[in-house]
């Protein structure tokens, strides 16, 4: 469904992303890890080209994003992002958030999709906040109505950029249980995340990220028990502690 | 006092109207009113203009607000009175040219209170909106502009204050307003400086206290709004 080859990054002469390769397969869950400044969010962001890339190719769905000619609204109607920081629109109810896209985007009318939003909000389980405005809510509430937002679109594929490093620890089980549904439907999801336990439970495969490079593709088994590269190890017992 | 609202009121309230054209007080107000209703659009999209990442159309904002913000509304006036007719070959009557004048000056003003409640949001709003498949007019329209308006609104009423009192300026040049009615009737009256020149004053203190007490009821308005508050 996604394809990396040979992608490059630079900021000025910082070396962001240093050859990336990879494959992300329909229906896959795929956990990004690494230490802060591996460049996982970067990578993440050059899939709906939140960053642009300055070599190499990415493939979504069979289509060159850096085409020049792509429609990058298309694209990007076509792929789920969930922020970090949640990014609802302040100034939008949360059935508004929801219906924001595929009103300006998808062509729904007004009402098939407040009908849509209040069926996304059910399975988030929030339906009674449907009128409520994003401030009211506590962040794993924001998090979950954005993640309602990102399905709207109907998209094939979810990027999640470190959706619940934003949280209260005793929200973050909330978001996660909400993904883990979402994973078990068989959507594709890209996770950047710091959530250990997630990755053993729900990932397909994983990759672990360290200066720009995937220094390690391996499934949860393989990378938990056995990592292979020295600075894997690091982090892990790092972040295990 | 009360003899001299009587035989000056109607000068005070509306000038010489309806044997030339409306001025006093009515004809501030309608100065200020058209001087910012033209101003604000123009302004929007030079505030946007600024903000854009297209160069040429970012550095040809650029020139005309750092142009018009540092040049005196007078000389804006001066130019306009005495350029315009020898431009376009003809007469133009003073209120027009103010009126022109007070449009082109604002509009800097205004396009940078635009800027900069733009500037403000987040830039994980704009990151949402492209992310959802919002194109960059559909983003401006339906994500920062409500925002950045709403938050802009103390900052513009502000400006709208500042616009009436400017507008004063424009008796250098003949046009009907308050302060030409005040000068008229002083140049009359000879011995009644003060009180005309007061009740000139309580004339914009009250507008102009009325419209920051309206801004601040709007803000107060707009918070509860968005903490979700209002009915």
């Amino acid at each position: 469904m996604i394809q990396f080859e040979g992608v490059n990054k630079w900021y000025k002469k910082y070396h962001a992303l240093n050859n990336i390769c990879g494959e992300v397969r329909k229906g896959e869950v795929l956990v990004v890890c690494g230490p802060s400044g591996s460049g996982k969010s970067t990578m993440i962001r050059t899939i709906n080209r939140l960053e642009e890339i300055q070599s190499g190719t990415i493939t979504v769905q069979g289509e060159n994003i850096t085409n020049p000619k792509l429609d990058i609204n298309r694209l990007r109607a076509g792929i789920g992002f969930v922020f970090q920081q949640f990014n609802l629109f302040p100034h939008l109810s949360v059935k508004e958030n929801i219906a924001l896209s595929p009103i300006k985007v998808g062509g729904k009318t007004r009402q098939e999709a407040y009908e849509m939003a209040e069926a996304l909000l059910e399975k988030v389980g929030l339906r009674s906040k449907l009128d409520e405005m994003p401030s009211n809510l506590s962040g794993g509430q924001q998090q979950r109505v954005a993640i309602a937002r990102a399905l709207a679109q109907q998209p094939p594929l979810i990027l999640f950029d470190e959706p619940t490093s934003a949280l209260d620890p005793e929200m973050v089980g909330e978001v996660l249980n909400v993904m883990k549904t979402l994973a078990a439907d068989g959507m594709t999801m890209v996770c950047v995340t710091h959530e250990m336990n997630f990755a053993r439970e729900v990932a397909d495969r994983i990759w672990f990220m360290d200066q720009g490079e995937i220094l390690e593709e391996s499934t949860p088994a393989e990378f938990f028990n056995a990592p292979r590269h020295e600075r894997a190890r690091k982090f892990l017992s790092d972040i295990i502690h | 006092m009360i003899d001299f609202l009587q035989t000056y009121g109607l000068i005070f309230l509306v000038g010489s109207w309806p044997n030339g054209p409306l001025g006093g007080f009515a004809g501030t107000l309608l100065l200020a009113a058209l001087g910012l209703a033209g101003a604000f659009p123009f302004a929007l999209l030079i505030g946007i203009a600024r903000t854009s990442s297209y160069q040429p159309i970012k550095m040809a904002s650029t020139v005309w607000v750092y142009t018009f913000r540092s040049i005196p509304l007078i000389m804006i006036i001066f130019w306009a009175y005495f350029l315009v007719p020898v431009l376009i070959g003809m007469e133009v009557p003073p209120f027009s040219t103010a009126l022109c004048a007070i449009i082109v000056y604002e509009s800097a003003f205004l396009a940078e209170i635009i800027r900069a409640g733009l500037e403000s949001l987040p830039k994980g709003q704009i990151e949402a909106a492209r992310a959802v498949g919002l194109g960059y007019f559909q983003t401006l329209l339906s994500v920062q502009l409500p925002q950045a308006l709403s938050n802009m609104i103390p900052s513009l009423l502000n400006q709208f204050v500042s616009t009436i009192k400017a507008t004063s300026i424009a008796y250098i040049i003949g046009v009907q307003e308050a302060a030409f009615s005040a000068q008229q009737i002083n140049s009359i009256e000879l011995t009644g400086t003060l009180r005309t020149y007061l009740i000139l004053a309580l004339f914009y203190f009250f507008l102009c206290a009325l419209l920051s007490r309206l801004a601040r009821v709007l803000e107060r308005h707009l918070q509860n709004k968005r903490l979700g508050l209002a009915a």
